[in-house]
């Protein structure tokens, strides 16, 4: 309400023309601290649980401010570091290998679809669009990955879902018609290069933009996927990605909570820094994805506006 | 002829086109003939998955009315479509008013700021979302049952047990991680607005109010009609992370967070019903084809640039 009181006349000299009056960007200011404040908290309160005490947390619960600062969680998970670098590993090698594969495929495909004298472009075009409207869901899905090609644990089943995405094809041809002017690819024609020539030297450096969110993108997707080592990785030693350890640690330990009786025979549940492991293993996940953010953030979200215009 | 004349001008073409559509033959076209394994008794005698496939007895829509008798089809059902039509309203209303808002703040640095935080959960996976929502409502040691509510002296809850709770936490977990992107774009298209609009409407006496209510509001109204309309093609479609990965697991909270994604998942992978699973999988997807399609026909009416097709 407060902005609607102001008119161009009330103006104060010091403030920009037609900007909101000192109230409601206050207001704004506030809503938006308080906001991104709940954003980072959650987060906050992981680090701080795992750099506190576990007896202090068996006792008080998570707190925000460690009582007593123990590193003893992070201690304890990289007793088992091999463990934890595997799964980067193999997260990084999904990730890379993954999205290279992917754009690559993907341009390619978009290529021929975006040439207006391909005859075949419609019938290609659909091919790809209609996986957008319809799929087989989860079951014969599943039993092609397994009884068909056999990937059951094998690092391929983690990359080969994720490479080709209807949506991005249909972006990246989009881009190639859009932004290419055609008689740049006839004047090179007529030069006499052929079309792999055309695509790689001319095509690609001039779709920079398209290529570099697709790959943003697909590198997120690839990092963050859980669901297809879910499905796939049945193995405990396998190819168990660093989301899908943090996944395991979250219900690994449960399960060690449902034992503790055993384990007090045992005597090791006592030892055992069940409740900030878990949150040292969330940070070593997250850390990561966190760091890479500020440098990765403004071309996310050129990425995005890429994605949003339609030609 | 005319193949070979089309095979040698454009086979460089085919050669480009062959990666992607071998990928999308195995991983799209393969399962799409694979629901009829909806309609069948698989067994798997053979070691061979196309001889199971042949051997496995026909039983029509057995499964179907299996599952339709069952109560969990109209409770997926529900859930599924009472939570992303709940989503989708959610997406809307709070995106665009924190893009408006942004948009106002006079400090353009804060402005940036803010967007970088908003956005962050959008770029965190699930299992990261699911261990700071466990940090918060653990039972025992979680940050509200130890601190919050015990400073407004209210009793612990037992989160992950209450099924009132979920109806509330979902979304907002959902809205918090989702807000962002859509803030983004929406913010995209109030940049694209041309100033004059705005100078005029100065110029005229309008207030802040009257402005976001006379010019940003109608003229972001194509985007998010559009943004509204795909998610309201994928409304039969849950996303499996959100509700399977935050709740935990937990049996208790099934009836309030069980959706059709989690249900073809659980009677699949855990019960090894593949009758029962992919009779439902192949109930989400017909019914989801066409709302597609009906999505699609309400855009094409209202922008027939921005239509799927």
């Amino acid at each position: 309400m407060e902005a609607s009181m102001t008119t161009p006349t009330e103006k104060a000299p010091s403030r920009p023309v037609n900007s909101v009056s000192p109230v409601g960007d206050w207001s704004i200011k506030i809503i938006f601290a308080l906001y991104s404040l709940m954003c980072l908290f959650p987060l906050a309160l992981l680090v701080m649980v795992s750099i506190s005490n576990e007896q202090d947390v068996i006792r008080y619960g998570y707190k925000f401010f460690p009582m007593h600062f123990d590193l003893s969680a992070y201690k304890f998970v990289f007793e088992d570091w091999h463990n934890v670098l595997k799964s980067y590993g193999v997260s990084i090698f999904v990730t890379v290998v993954g999205t290279i594969l992917s754009l690559v495929i993907m341009a390619l495909y978009a290529y021929p679809i975006s040439r207006p004298d391909f005859p075949q472009r419609k019938f290609f075009t659909f091919f790809v669009f209609f996986t957008m409207l319809f799929n087989g869901g989860l079951v014969p899905w599943y039993l092609v990955y397994v009884k068909l090609l056999h990937l059951k644990d094998n690092i391929w089943a983690l990359i080969l879902p994720l490479l080709v995405s209807a949506f991005f094809v249909l972006i990246i041809r989009t881009f190639f018609a859009t932004t290419i002017p055609g008689a740049v690819i006839e004047s090179a024609k007529i030069d006499g290069a052929g079309e792999m020539r055309i695509f790689f030297k001319i095509v690609l450096p001039l779709s920079l933009p398209v290529l570099a969110s697709t790959a943003l993108f697909s590198t997120l997707n690839y990092w963050n996927d859980w669901f297809l080592s879910l499905v796939f990785i049945q193995k405990s030693d396998g190819y168990i990605s660093v989301q899908y350890l943090m996944y395991k640690t979250l219900t690994n330990i449960q399960f060690l909570m449902t034992h503790t009786e055993a384990m007090n025979v045992i005597g090791g549940a006592t030892k055992f820094p069940n409740e900030t492991v878990r949150m040292a293993m969330a940070v070593i996940g997250i850390g990561p994805i966190i760091f890479a953010y500020p440098f990765f953030q403004k071309y996310f979200v050129k990425g995005l506006t890429v994605g949003a215009v339609k030609g | 002829m005319a193949l070979t004349r089309n095979l040698r001008k454009y086979g460089m073409f085919y050669l480009m086109l062959l990666p992607g559509f071998l990928i999308l033959l195995v991983n799209n076209y393969i399962p799409m003939l694979g629901v009829v394994i909806a309609f069948k008794n698989m067994t798997y005698p053979h070691a061979n998955i196309f001889m199971n496939f042949i051997d496995s007895e026909w039983v029509g829509f057995e499964n179907f009315k299996y599952l339709f008798k069952t109560s969990d089809a109209w409770i997926i059902t529900r859930n599924t479509l009472l939570y992303n039509s709940l989503f989708i309203v959610l997406n809307l209303v709070i995106p665009v008013a924190f893009a408006i808002m942004l948009n106002e703040l006079r400090s353009k640095f804060l402005a940036r700021f803010h967007q970088s935080i908003i956005f962050l959960p959008y770029i965190l996976s699930w299992v990261v979302v699911s261990y700071l929502v466990y940090g918060l409502l653990h039972d025992k040691n979680g940050f509200v049952n130890t601190t919050l509510l015990p400073f407004f002296g209210v009793d612990p809850v037992q989160w992950y047990f209450k099924i009132e709770a979920w109806p509330y936490i979902l979304p907002i977990v959902n809205t918090i991680k989702n807000v962002g992107y859509y803030m983004v774009l929406y913010m995209a298209a109030i940049i694209g607005i041309d100033d004059e609009y705005y100078e005029a409407a100065t110029i005229d006496g309008a207030g802040k109010w009257q402005q976001i209510l006379k010019i940003t509001l109608p003229l972001l109204m194509p985007v998010m009609i559009i943004m509204t309309l795909l998610q309201v093609g994928r409304i039969f479609y849950a996303d499996f992370g959100l509700f399977y990965q935050v709740p935990k697991e937990s049996g208790v909270l099934f009836p309030v967070t069980n959706v059709i994604d989690t249900y073809v998942y659980r009677t699949f992978l855990a019960m090894g019903d593949s009758g029962l699973s992919s009779a439902a999988g192949l109930y989400q997807s017909t019914v989801g084809f066409v709302l597609v399609f009906l999505a699609n026909w309400f855009v094409r009416r209202i922008d027939k640039d921005s239509a799927l097709f």
